[in-house]
């Protein structure tokens, strides 16, 4: 394709790509995300594929593989243009009857529809699914329709509109001005003010300027940086060349995690085609604006996601950072101003170009504005991508969006911000807890009850309740989840990841961990508490960066919510979830219905009693591998305190009674 | 391309592509890693003399990058997701039992080099936790009890890993 001269070209462009859409054809957009490439869509694609050759539709029967479309629970997913039916665990078999008859003939396939498990009704299309209906998808907006592989699809939906009318139409200071007034704050955690960063970059005397584009999305149980980029990388490009002249660089860097090969690969395809028509290089758009991006594949460290230890790795350094009384925006990226915002942030910047910031600043709260991704997993029924207004309550996005936690289990907490964020507690009637939340203003005095539940999500209010907003990492744990090896987990997590260069972050994460891991093992004493009060926080106030400076916020927020499972480790030995290896026993009760399903998988053979008979473990040989947990389906296996586990199973010989005894009302319980 | 061009020669055509510029060290260091799925010190030593870098440096930043290994690879790269969705799922005892079936440590290659044993933090496939990755395929809501079939998969696989 030839470049594109100008805005007028680019419009036309549109519109010819517009008019040769046909509305009788179908598209089948299929969601090829990562999410839905680890559970099959490729052997789902290639029985599409066959199926229209097959049938000799090709011509007005279209595969589209898209991007993320955020369900990752129900995949792999599809959307069946433009009837717009929701198709969800689609295996390679169903494509025949999804042809046959959805395709061909208009009839939906009622088995593949998603089925709403409060109504017990089968749903037809995605926007009213409870996941989809409470959501806002601005940045995942094209995500699910386009094909990321595709300049002109991305055209065709209005992509690269929004640099148009900032090239042609407005100087740099009123694009400054209007990411100003639209309140945007950096999406990568910080919640910085987008345009004032923008502005101290600008302002900066040094030449040449840098602009940056933070993909390192190293918090564990984040993924919507990867699937922005995955999905949509032209949102991100274009966000980019409209910083870029805002700010006045001409060369731009991405610097993405090497754990995400397909996001490079879609984000150097979009690259080439915008390069092709003429969106980057020499004179964009005829305007004579000049500005490319480059690509550097991150070499896995997560303390890079710090801004000035990414750009010690762009200039192909060990990723250490410095200290952050110099800023970056003055001297960054070899010494030059450079400007780094993350994925979500530079995909917001289009918008609001487009739209305006007025209309931008009209969502959310009001000191958060527009909308945020969030990746809500762990123990919840619908994992997935979720883009909320900010301002939604955590109830809405727990139990609306996410629809609860699976199997009749009890909702314990929601850790957001990544390993340097907090876990909040989602709902307490403990007195000492609800007092110190009285005196820190969370809570009014005298509330019966104390839930979390509905705190409006944003960067203040977050921030407020002990957590951070982070990158939007939101994990649900239920009662099986210990608070104490959480935090444990996550110092782990952090004492890998610390770069070593300053000694309160690589000596203080050690010591913390090791009272942790004591204290899970069964050897903590009550001074533990105190001490592990006292480095933390000496490591907020003495660490050269963020990543040592937020470390401690995971045993802060658990000693703050959850102290009682604390006392119980150290006081009582007691591992209250049963996570605790050290401190928990496995016992088999009466609920047991001699399947000796347990028996075949411990490895040790511990387990023993014959069939249709009751199952014994014998202490000596358990190694508590939790392998007849997670397979009894029962719940007759339970995870107890070491010393009481012998205690549980004589209770249980005792109560034992083969399943055909069994009156109606004890098998139903 | 490559196995068959001898080492010198093909480090010197990574480091070329990329006109020996310094600051490419990382990309210059994956490719090399991507070639022999691990980074053999001839080829620091030579990429050493192409870049005029100090070998000193090039084994710090060898060093502090997860993505780089100094060690052979085995023949099967085990990934267990240790991410925090993955974590709350319980994949330390998947982990565990891997160790134990296996015969190896978690970060290390078992002695008949078949098989490396390594945990990642996050692939991203959160709603499959807990998530392992045998060979760059994912198999997800794993449960200890399963184990077994696991490494049936990874004995039984006559392919190897395009590291």
């Amino acid at each position: 394709m030839r470049p594109i001269a100008s805005p007028k070209e680019l419009n036309d462009l549109r519109g010819r790509l517009r008019a040769a859409h046909d509305p009788n054809h179908t598209w089948v957009q299929l969601c090829a995300g990562t999410g839905c490439l680890a559970c099959g869509c490729e052997p789902v694609a290639d029985a599409f594929r066959q199926k229209i050759r097959g049938e000799g539709l090709e011509e007005i029967v279209h595969l589209k593989l898209t991007g993320c479309h955020g369900f990752c629970e129900r995949g792999p997913l599809a959307v069946i243009q433009p009837q717009g039916v929701f198709y969800q665990r689609i295996t390679p078999d169903d494509v025949e009857s999804i042809v046959d008859q959805t395709i061909k003939h208009g009839k939906v396939v009622t088995k593949l529809l998603y089925r709403d498990p409060a109504t017990k009704t089968r749903i037809e299309k995605a926007e009213d699914i409870p996941f989809y209906k409470k959501q806002v998808r601005l940045v995942l907006r094209s995500n699910g329709h386009i094909d990321p592989k595709s300049i002109e699809d991305y055209i065709a939906f209005g992509g690269y509109s929004g640099l148009a009318k900032a090239l042609t139409t407005m100087e740099p200071e009123r694009i400054v001005d209007e990411i100003k007034r639209s309140r945007l704050r950096g999406r990568g955690g910080g919640g910085f003010p987008t345009g004032v960063k923008w502005e101290t970059c600008r302002k900066s005397k040094e030449e040449p300027k840098y602009v940056i584009c933070n993909a390192d999305e190293g918090d564990p149980g984040a993924f919507m940086d990867r699937s922005v980029l995955e999905g949509n990388p032209h949102s991100v490009i274009e966000g980019m060349i409209i910083g870029a002249y805002a700010i006045g660089s001409h060369e731009g860097y991405v610097y993405v995690r090497h754990e995400y090969p397909l996001a490079v690969k879609h984000l150097n395809i979009a690259l080439g085609q915008a390069r092709e028509l003429g969106l980057l290089g020499p004179n964009i758009l005829g305007t004579g604006f000049a500005f490319d991006i480059g690509v550097s594949r991150g070499g896995g460290a997560f303390v890079c996601g710090e801004s000035t230890a990414l750009m010690a790795s762009l200039e192909g350094k060990v990723g250490e950072p410095r200290a952050k009384y110099v800023h970056t925006v003055e001297h960054g990226l070899w010494d030059k101003p450079s400007n780094l915002n993350n994925v979500e942030t530079w995909a917001n910047v289009p918008l609001i170009l487009e739209h305006g910031a007025d209309w931008f600043a009209s969502i959310g709260t009001e000191g958060s504005k527009g909308t945020k991704v969030f990746a809500l997993t762990g123990k919840i029924c619908n994992t997935g991508l979720v883009e909320v207004p900010m301002g939604i309550t955590l109830r809405e996005i727990l139990h609306e969006i996410g629809g609860g936690v699976p199997g009749k289990k009890k909702f314990k907490a929601v850790q957001t911000g990544g390993p340097s964020g907090g876990t909040l507690i989602v709902e307490t009637r403990d007195a000492k807890i609800m007092h110190s939340m009285e005196e820190a203003g969370e809570i009014a005095p005298g509330d019966a009850v104390t839930s979390l539940l509905d705190l409006p999500v944003d960067f203040d209010e977050l921030t407020k309740a002990g957590s951070m907003m982070g990158s939007g990492g939101m994990i649900v744990m239920d009662q099986d989840s210990c608070m104490v090896d959480v935090a444990r987990y996550f110092i782990h997590f952090l004492i890998e990841e610390s770069c070593g260069k300053c000694l309160p972050c690589r000596e203080g994460l050690r010591k913390l961990h090791e009272i942790l891991e004591r204290i899970t093992k069964g050897g903590g004493t009550p001074e533990d508490i105190q001490t592990l009060q006292e480095i933390s926080d000496t490591l907020i106030d003495t660490s050269l960066c963020q990543l040592g400076g937020s470390a401690p916020n995971p045993v802060l927020s658990t000693l703050r919510y959850f102290r009682d499972e604390y006392d119980a480790h150290i006081r009582d030995k007691r591992c209250p979830a049963g996570v605790c290896k050290d401190l928990v026993g496995y016992a088999i009760t009466a609920d047991c219905v001699g399947d000796a399903k347990c028996a075949k998988v411990c490895p040790t053979e511990a387990i023993t009693g014959g069939p249709r008979n009751l199952q014994v473990i014998d202490q000596s040989k358990c190694i508590q591998c939790d392998a007849c947990y997670q397979v009894c389906t029962f719940n007759a296996i339970v995870r107890v305190k070491r010393d009481r586990a012998a205690e549980v199973q004589v209770a249980a010989r005792q109560a034992w009674k083969p399943v055909k005894e069994r009156t109606q009302a004890e098998a139903r319980a | 391309m490559s196995q068959n061009t001898p080492m010198p020669e093909r480090v010197d055509q990574i480091v070329a592509s990329y006109q020996a510029r310094s600051t490419a060290l990382i990309m210059v260091l994956q490719e090399v890693q991507q070639e022999y799925s691990y980074l053999p010190p001839e080829a620091l030593q030579r990429i050493s003399e192409r870049m005029d870098l100090a070998l000193s440096q090039i084994y710090g930043v060898a060093t502090f990058y997860k993505a780089f290994s100094l060690e052979p690879r085995g023949k099967h790269l085990v990934s267990v997701c240790t991410g925090t969705a993955c974590h709350v799922r319980n994949s330390q005892s998947i982990l565990e039992r891997l160790e134990r079936d296996l015969h190896v440590e978690r970060g290390q290659t078992s002695t008949d080099r078949e098989v490396t044993l390594e945990t990642v933090n996050c692939v991203g496939a959160c709603a499959l936790g807990p998530v392992v990755l045998i060979d760059g395929k994912h198999y997800g809501h794993l449960t200890v009890g399963e184990v077994e079939k696991l490494v049936e998969v990874i004995r039984q696989c006559p392919c190897s890993v395009q590291h």
